[in-house]
């Protein structure tokens, strides 16, 4: 007995050690990112001048005479997140709401395999459908000359938040006690005055969990919005060519050279901080979810 | 026991994860290798990297070169005209591939160009377009915004929708340095492939782009530029305006490896040519 015991313990420190290193992977690689992305992106910024840089509403990269505003492009990301999240939220949550509590089973099935499907989709083919079906149906119904602007990248965003809102919107309501909800029955309220004023009330840090899930993916998109939204860089408007965040690293990143790539760097640091910031608000409201 | 096999096997595992990674080579790298037996004895690699527009004649040439040369394994990795100038700067690859002229500041850091070809430059509208001829300076008068509409050049009334190129593209600069409008070009879009660009054109009646010529098939409709129609005898000759070079680059004063210099001779040789032809662009021989 005491021979085995004495076995074990080295074995136990040796797995122990097994596991910490795996999680010290992905520490290990968010840590060299950020400062990867923080070192890579500075000397632009310093270079050009952090107003000019941020607040210049003129991104010429490879013109004679360079002008790096990055204005249009945050503006684009926060209107076009705006636009989709306006499409999106309502749609998704009601459909959470149905799906929770009111579908059949068979229909929670069908569609909740629907939307685990829309999940899976590769954003490249969003961008493929986008460009193809969107892209002249905004055209032809507008009456505009060309369709690859702000609202057809809105549309696709709309599309393709709708899983994470959905999912993450049911579990949070399928987790409220049905105590909760007998109650209201018993005291006379219908099933529909419940789900919306004990359920949703009940699992609402969760439903907002969901809705900044959501605002992350619509922002950090950068392959389907590009093959939609023209990628000119333009001041924001609905029918305008416009690019956004993701799309100007992206699109100039294969050619660039020089102050440009260094420019381009810059553009990942904002947008890393946006989704940083979006992450601390999901962790605040997780975690004010979890001391009630 | 049971436990200590499990440990084992799971430490095991987690030793192949990382030596997996080591033999991992890049996924877009084509890699092609010869099978018949040449006379020569070659032996070494070439690698080149540099502009996807010349994917199809520098895969057309390393195949042949292969085929003669069964020892030398030749790889290509298409990653745009700027970041194979880099990497040829930088020792990565063996030459260096541009679809631009090099840059002065560029020439200036030792690196040395070779001519391998030309590509012409077709500018491309709808197939439902009237228009079939503009002169070069329409092009530039459409692309900087002073004619918005097709009835001013003699088409149906619509407004004209600009497609271009993502800024550093070697297509968008050719295109804008022969039709000098650099930095005035009012894009609609900019689109980061040749394939977007088509499809866009096709997808829209008043839409105009441009795209190298080898890629321009029958969904679109090419231009004649000043009366001459975009063809690789009017590209060779000269009378097709608008037209960019393929360039070979290499580092001045550093000698490439046998296989290299071998690869380089024969696709710069008269006997290549007739590949170069092959693939869509014009040979310079």
């Amino acid at each position: 007995m005491q021979t085995k015991n004495h076995k074990k313990k080295p074995l136990e420190t040796l797995v122990h050690g097994i596991f910490l290193v795996l999680g010290l992977v992905t520490v290990g690689c968010v840590l060299l990112i950020t400062v990867y992305l923080v070192i890579s992106g500075i000397p632009a910024i310093r270079e050009i001048g952090l107003v000019k840089f941020l607040f210049g509403k003129e991104w010429r990269s490879t013109a004679s005479e360079p002008s790096f505003g990055i204005l249009p492009f945050i503006l684009t990301s926060v209107y076009g997140t705006a636009g989709a999240m306006l499409l999106g939220v309502p749609v998704g949550f009601f459909t959470a709401v149905y799906l929770a509590k009111a579908a059949p089973p068979k229909v929670k099935t069908v569609v909740e395999s629907a939307v685990g499907l829309l999940a899976g989709i590769p954003s490249v083919v969003y961008g493929l459908v986008g460009m193809l079906v969107l892209v002249p149906g905004i055209r032809k119904i507008f009456n505009v000359p060309d369709g690859a602007s702000l609202l057809a990248a809105i549309i696709v965003l709309a599309v393709m938040i709708l899983p994470s809102i959905i999912k993450v919107s049911v579990t949070a309501l399928e987790a409220v006690p049905k105590e909760y909800e007998d109650a209201s029955l018993a005291l006379g309220a219908t099933p529909v005055e419940t789900y919306f004023r004990v359920s949703v009330p009940a699992a609402k840090s969760g439903i907002a969990a969901a809705v900044v899930l959501g605002v992350g993916r619509a922002i950090g998109e950068a392959m389907a919005v590009m093959m939609v939204a023209g990628n000119v860089a333009n001041m924001p408007s609905l029918f305008q060519s416009v690019r956004f965040l993701t799309t100007a690293v992206a699109s100039e990143m294969a050619y660039s050279s020089g102050l440009q790539r260094q420019a381009l760097f810059s553009i990942a640091l904002v947008l890393f901080l946006f989704i940083m910031l979006i992450n601390a608000a999901l962790n605040l409201l997780l975690k004010r979810g979890n001391a009630k | 026991m049971k436990k200590t096999i499990a440990t084992v096997i799971a430490a095991i595992l987690v030793f192949s994860l990382f030596a997996g990674c080591n033999s991992k080579t890049p996924s877009n790298e084509t890699s092609v290798s010869g099978t018949t037996s040449g006379g020569k004895t070659l032996s070494g690699s070439v690698s080149t990297d540099g502009s996807t527009s010349m994917e199809k004649v520098i895969g057309a040439l390393g195949e042949a070169f292969t085929a003669e040369n069964s020892g030398v394994n030749f790889t290509y990795n298409p990653t745009g005209s700027g970041s194979g100038i880099t990497a040829v700067s930088e020792g990565r690859c063996d030459i260096g591939l541009s679809s631009r002229a090099l840059k002065d500041e560029e020439k200036a850091t030792g690196l040395k160009e070779t001519v391998l070809a030309y590509d012409g430059i077709c500018v491309i509208v709808n197939t439902g377009n009237t228009v079939a001829n503009l002169t070069l300076d329409q092009i530039a008068k459409i692309y900087t915004g002073e004619i918005k509409n097709w009835s001013e050049l003699g088409g149906t009334d619509g407004e004209i929708v600009l497609i271009g190129r993502e800024a550093g593209s070697g297509t968008r600069d050719g295109f804008e340095a022969i039709t000098k409008t650099e930095d005035l070009c009012q894009y609609r879009q900019e689109l980061t492939s040749t394939g977007d660009v088509i499809t866009t054109v096709s997808q829209n009646p008043g839409a105009i782009g441009y795209a190298s010529l080898a890629s321009v098939k029958n969904t679109v409709k090419a231009l004649s530029v000043g009366g001459v129609a975009a063809s690789e005898a009017t590209v060779k000759d000269g009378t097709y305006a608008i037209q960019r070079p393929f360039v070979l680059v290499t580092k001045e004063g550093k000698t490439l490896s046998e296989a290299a210099q071998a690869f380089f001779d024969y696709i710069t040789s008269a006997e290549a040519s007739e590949i170069i032809t092959a693939a869509g662009a014009v040979s310079v021989k």
